[in-house]
This record gives C-alpha cells, sequence and structure tokens, in this order.
C-alpha cells in the first residue's frame, strides 16, 4: 500500500535492466520500500542491477524471469508477482532501439521491435491493469518516448512502436479512470544511456536520473502524462503542427 | 457467441473509498446489509481480497477501507433499545452516537463516551476503541461494553462478553481490533444519566504549554471531561482549557427546566466542495487561532454549553475535511507516558519546523488503560494535530517524530494513522502477537483484511 504521503512499499519493474527504470526506483522514497522485482532476462546486467539497488540501501530487491516478446508467459508471470503482495508501481520500462537501417532492409528485424514495445506491453499492460484495478489501487508507469509524438523518417520504425505504446497507455489510463489504479504515460526525449551511446546527441538530451525525478514527481501529483526534461512538451506541441512537407526537411 | 465481462469495467457497487483524511482512494464493493444472515452469507462468500465492515468512514486513515474487498455497510443495521430503569441499552453495530444521542438524551441519558464528532456508528467506536474527554476517570469505549455480538471469519455468529473467561480473550480483541476479528452486527452497553441536556463549562485562556499542562495535572481529576485547545502556530503553545460536567436540572436557568432534556444538535454550515489546496497555510491558520483563542473568556466558570457544542465541535461544519483541499490531510495523534512530558512540546516544535498549519491540535491526559492489546490510549498525555499531507518533508519529519514517540513508550492512534511503519507499529503495540493469536482463532483463514492491514502487515 503506499501511505498517506504517497510513500510505496512495493515496485515491478518490467525490463529489469532499464537505466531510466532503476533510476525511477532509487529517486523513489524509500522509507516504507520493502519489495522491489527486477522483471528481465537473466543476465549479468540484471545481478549487477540488484546489486547496485541493495548497495544503494534499498531492502527486499529480487528477480524474476521475463521476456516481452514471450507473450503467452507473461499471464502466469504477473500472477505470480501479484499472488505474493499487492505491488503499488509497475514500471512499464523494457523496449528496444533497433536500427532503421537494418529494419528497412530485413523487416523481421523491424517486426522483433514492434513485438517487442508494443506487442509485448500490450500483453503485459492489460494483465498488470488487470490485477491494479483487482487491488483496488496502484500506478503504472508505462515509458513511452517523443519518438511515437510524431514519427521521423530517421528513425519510425522505433517511433511506431512508441506511437502505437502511447496510445495503448493514454487509453488503457482512461479504463482505470476511476478505479483506483492509474497509468503515466512518460515520454522522455533522447536520454544518456547504453541505448543511446554512441549516437550524436539532440538537443534537449537528459539524463536517467533527470527523468526518475519528473517520474517521481508526476507519480505524487497524480499526472496523467510527464514529458522529460519538462519543456519538450511544448516543442513537440511546436513539431506536431509543421506541415508534413516541412517536418520532412528538418534535420533528421 | 461468447461474451466476457472486462476485468477494467466497474462492477457493480464498486466505488473509491477513502478515510476521513481523503488521502489514499482504493476501490471496493459496497455491500449494503440489513441482517446477520446477510452478514454470515457475504462472509461465506468472500473472495480473495475479503471483507471489512465500515460504518461512517470518519477514521482518518486507511482503516475502513480495503482495495478489492466487499466493504460491509451495516448503517441499516440501527436498531436501539434502551432500557430506561437500567440504563443499559441494546444497539445495533451501524447505528451512530448521533442516532443514539437523539434517541436516548431526551430520556436522561448519555453516552459512556464519545469522540470529538458524533458521526461514529457504534460498531465503529468499539473497533477504534474510541476516546473521549472523560477517558482520565472513565476510560474508553470498551470499558463501557458488556456485550458485543460479531460474525467471525467462519460466518459463524459469537456472542461476546468481558465477564466469561470463555469469551473474555475475543471481546478484548474485538476491542481496538479495527474489524479485523469479525463484523459486529449488536452491542450493550451502559449509558449514563443525566438530567438536562446542558453541559456546565469552566474555560480558561492558558500563557503557554507549561501552564496548560501545569493545570491540567492539578486539577482534572476534579472535572468528567476536560481537553486543552492548543494553538499549534504560537511560539508559547498557548492554550484554551475547558473542563466541566453535565448540568443538573437545578443548575439550569428556572425558564428552561421544564424542556431540560430538550436536544437539538445542528450542523451550521457545509464546507464548500471545492477548496484550492493553497488555501490553508501558516498565515491563515494564525488567523483562525489568534481568533479562536480571543474568543475564549480569559476565565470562566460555570457556563451552560449545550451537548453538541462542547462535545462536536467538529460537526458544526459538515464535510469540514474538505478544507484542506484536494491532497487531503493526515491526522497525528501520539500518546506518551507521563514521565515523557516533554515530547508534548518536541513534537509541537518539530510540527511547526516543517511549516504545518494546524487548528486543530488537542491536547488531553489519558486515564489506565484497558486490556484491549490494541486499544490506543494508556496513561500519559496525548495530542492530536492535523495537518495537510501535501507538505514537503512532512514525511521524514513524522518519520523522526515516531521515533521521538516510540522511544518514550508511546503509540499512535490506528484510528489516525495512514503512514507508520511497520516496524513503528510493532515496536510500540507489544501486545500485537497476543491479539494476532487470538485474531487468527477467530478469522483462520484471514478473511478480514483493510488497507491498513496491508499496509502494516497486520
Amino acid at each position: 500500500m503506499n501511505d498517506a504521503l504517497g510513500d510505496p512499499q512495493s515496485v515491478l519493474v518490467l525490463g529489469g535492466t532499464s537505466e531510466i527504470a532503476l533510476a525511477t526506483v532509487r529517486a523513489l522514497p524509500r522509507n516504507r520500500l520493502k519489495r522491489v522485482v527486477l522483471a528481465g532476462r537473466p543476465s549479468p546486467a540484471r545481478d549487477a542491477a540488484i546489486a547496485a539497488l541493495t548497495g544503494a540501501g534499498i531492502q527486499g530487491v529480487s528477480a524474476i524471469d521475463f521476456e516481452a516478446k514471450n507473450t503467452a508467459e507473461h499471464a502466469v508471470l504477473i500472477d505470480q508477482v501479484f499472488d505474493v503482495g499487492d505491488i503499488d508501481i509497475v514500471l512499464l520500462a523494457f523496449g528496444i532501439l533497433g536500427s532503421q537501417d537494418e529494419g528497412e532492409a530485413n523487416p523481421d528485424l523491424a517486426v522483433e521491435v514492434a513485438t517487442t514495445n508494443y506487442t509485448g506491453a500490450v500483453s503485459v499492460g492489460l494483465r498488470v491493469a488487470a490485477r491494479l484495478k483487482g487491488q483496488g489501487h496502484g500506478s503504472l508507469v508505462v515509458f513511452s518516448s517523443v519518438a511515437g509524438d510524431r514519427a521521423r523518417r530517421s528513425n519510425f520504425i522505433y517511433g511506431s512502436t512508441k506511437a502505437g505504446l502511447d496510445a495503448f497507455a493514454q487509453g488503457l489510463g482512461d479504463a482505470l479512470h476511476g478505479s483506483g489504479a492509474n497509468v503515466l504515460v512518460v515520454r522522455p526525449g533522447m536520454v544518456r544511456t547504453k541505448m543511446t551511446t554512441g549516437m550524436p546527441e539532440a538537443p534537449m538530451t537528459t539524463d536517467p536520473e533527470v527523468v526518475a525525478k519528473i517520474v517521481v514527481a508526476g507519480l505524487r501529483k497524480g499526472k496523467n502524462t510527464v514529458y522529460a526534461p519538462g519543456p519538450l512538451r511544448y516543442v513537440m506541441t511546436a513539431l506536431k503542427a509543421l506541415p508534413r512537407p516541412v517536418f520532412r526537411r528538418l534535420p533528421q | 457467441m461468447m461474451s466476457s465481462k472486462s476485468p477494467l469495467r466497474l462492477g457493480a457497487g464498486e466505488q473509491l473509498l477513502t478515510g476521513w483524511g481523503r488521502t489514499r482512494p482504493s476501490l471496493a464493493k459496497v455491500m449494503p446489509v440489513s441482517t446477520v444472515e446477510q452478514v454470515q452469507q457475504c462472509i461465506k462468500a468472500a473472495g480473495p481480497r475479503g471483507v471489512l465492515a465500515r460504518g461512517l468512514g470518519r477514521s482518518y486513515g486507511d482503516a475502513a477501507q480495503s482495495g478489492g474487498a466487499s466493504v460491509l455497510d451495516l448503517t441499516a443495521m440501527s436498531t436501539i433499545a434502551l432500557n430506561a430503569s437500567t440504563g443499559s441499552v441494546r444497539v445495533g453495530a451501524g447505528a451512530s452516537i448521533h442516532d443514539l444521542l437523539l434517541a436516548t438524551v431526551p430520556a436522561g441519558f448519555f453516552v459512556p463516551v464519545t469522540a470529538g464528532t458524533r458521526m461514529v456508528t457504534v460498531g465503529g467506536a468499539i473497533a477504534a476503541d474510541i476516546h473521549g474527554k472523560n477517558h482520565h476517570v472513565e476510560g474508553s469505549f470498551g470499558n463501557h461494553v458488556s456485550e458485543i455480538q460479531l460474525v467471525d471469519g467462519r460466518g459463524e455468529p459469537q456472542s461476546l462478553t468481558p465477564d466469561d473467561p470463555q469469551t473474555r480473550e475475543r471481546f478484548w480483541a474485538t476491542v481496538g481490533g479495527m474489524g479485523l476479528t469479525g463484523v459486529m452486527t449488536e452491542a450493550t452497553f451502559q449509558m449514563l444519566p443525566i438530567t438536562s441536556s446542558m453541559m456546565s463549562v469552566d474555560t480558561e485562556r492558558c500563557s503557554d504549554l507549561d501552564d496548560v499542562m501545569t493545570r491540567m495535572i492539578e486539577r482534572d481529576s476534579q472535572y468528567r471531561y476536560s481537553v486543552a485547545w492548543i494553538d499549534s502556530v504560537s511560539a508559547t503553545g498557548r492554550g484554551i482549557l475547558t473542563r466541566g460536567d453535565h448540568a443538573a436540572v437545578d443548575q439550569l436557568p428556572a425558564a428552561k427546566r421544564a424542556a431540560a432534556l430538550d436536544y437539538g444538535p445542528k450542523a451550521l454550515a457545509s464546507a464548500p466542495g471545492l477548496i484550492p489546496g493553497g488555501l490553508l497555510n501558516k498565515f491563515t491558520v494564525r488567523a483562525f487561532n489568534e481568533a479562536w483563542f480571543r474568543k475564549a473568556p480569559k476565565r470562566e466558570q460555570g457556563a451552560l454549553q449545550p451537548i453538541s457544542e462542547f462535545f462536536h465541535p467538529l460537526d458544526f461544519v459538515q464535510d469540514w475535511n474538505r478544507v484542506y483541499g484536494p491532497g487531503g490531510f493526515v491526522q497525528y495523534q501520539f500518546v506518551v507516558p507521563d514521565e515523557a512530558s516533554e515530547v508534548i512540546g518536541a513534537a509541537l516544535r518539530k510540527l511547526q519546523s516543517v511549516g504545518a498549519p494546524s487548528f486543530l491540535t488537542v491536547l488531553k491526559r489519558f486515564g489506565a488503560a484497558n486490556p484491549a492489546p490494541l486499544s490506543f490510549p494508556q496513561s500519559g498525555w496525548t495530542l492530536a494535530a492535523d495537518v495537510p499531507a501535501g507538505i514537503p518533508g512532512l514525511a521524514v519529519a513524522l518519520d523522526e517524530l515516531d521515533e521521538l514517540v516510540a522511544n518514550s513508550g508511546g503509540r499512535l492512534y490506528l484510528a489516525k494513522d495512514s503512514r507508520q511503519s511497520p516496524e513503528m507499529f510493532v515496536r510500540t503495540y507489544p501486545l500485537l502477537t497476543q491479539w494476532q493469536r487470538t485474531r487468527d482463532q477467530m478469522d483462520p483463514k484471514s478473511i478480514f483484511k483493510s488497507d491498513l492491514a496491508r499496509r502494516l502487515s497486520l
């Protein structure tokens, strides 16, 4: 249970090695935190994430095997986690960037991005939502992206999966309205993580810790949507209003 | 074609519930019940999220809500049977103190204990083991109860009395048991005979906290009722001490004696539905407190006041809990033993330091504890203060205050709590394991669940 001051007791991270999600866990108030479940592939990165959170003084960190693409396994997995006890906050943070060029050359690779980022999220998101509504409280945080606000020539495969995910998450939030559970859609711009290592930095590029702070503040205030950094909201509003011939000519 | 209902859609009776502090709503299926058989059916048909009885929702935190559970509304079970020759009354658990006073004051009886609001049910009063201004002489609500009718976790009706060795443990586990030992359906307790519906009240303005406390120590024992309001934003902790007793009919002016037991409480106003969050701040509270302090006479003896004015100031403004805005509020109430009286001043300073404006800060001396393992009152001092939930740094400040309270042998009131840690709770209620053993006998399948129970791993 979250307490009256908004401090959570339990967190589930889907995509348990996501740097942004792990930064979010570290940024949460931890006075009452007693259970953190990292759902992800068994890997040295997952072991390192457990060690890092535990080392940061967070109690009760554990892992569970999760593969976003294996939707047939999601029902059992989600029940397993929720049957132990209520989950106050679920971070849906898995996703792959893929390569636009390789995806165009080999559509199977593009399908993999779509299956992970969108299909996997639909599968696990609906199951999480049903459990949150069943326990009568809780927040689902969906990490979308400004790439989904408007698809660009240079990464529309990834962008379209985030557009789909974003629309799904908004609808899910509306479905849960009045149920005690809620959905927070997070739209970060470019974030300095291993996913973006080696890429040229876009304007307003930020760090996982900044996104984390915005997420925690958004949860506390019960927001539906946050951008990270915040002013990106206005940039994206302007970009979305541009006619396509103009948008197409922007530097990609 | 098969159709299946979406698990995301709201089902019949499902609604969001919060405590009086309006923080952290959770969704539950509210089920009105009007007979013991219906209560039994609901318990036998309980789903995995369990069952909880809810009265009028006046506990401040998460005691009367339970996400995903069936929450039983017993307000229809409100029969009142007064035996005017013995003063004993048998009451449906859903009857409120308000209902009870309307029925019994004209007959010359008053409830043995009332909280600062009369909008609590008898079931709620026993579950929270409420206390009032007379705790220092007459104890809490449970002290006056002679029998509880309850449906246990197997769906079996039980009759519990404190005198029968067979039921004594279960009786006291239910008193203060926050509704987790069963669903109470009826209770019998002793009323206090009165000859008028007026109170005879002595009021004293006190210059600082020491002054308040000294006067309480010196002369509380001479009064049946005593409480002090503290100006939480003043540097000194000045306050107003009001003490009194029921006025005898011959204390009334001759013209009023014929209608001495007339009783007509009114709510004067309702707080507006939408109040912006920042309206209540240290400036507005400072102004309110200044006015409240000045309004009280410097010293007055034997003033006549109606029951509702003396006991139920909270009921004059309906829905007053809305003044704290959409973020809600917490009420911090603790008790510390006499030896640790310095914690009272330390707590006021701590709340001031985070800029927590509180205009309902109340200080009271408790008498001895009763045998209920989870009952809050114990001999010493209790302080209660409202604080808006959104104040930055509040969580940490209250945790530090918890530490101070626990270190001095005190504890927090579960009916007010919405944020203490499970560790704090376990540490400060030493009879918890004894209570849990009895609860497990009464509810072997853990049917009775509240958000408070989940939060504190009760």
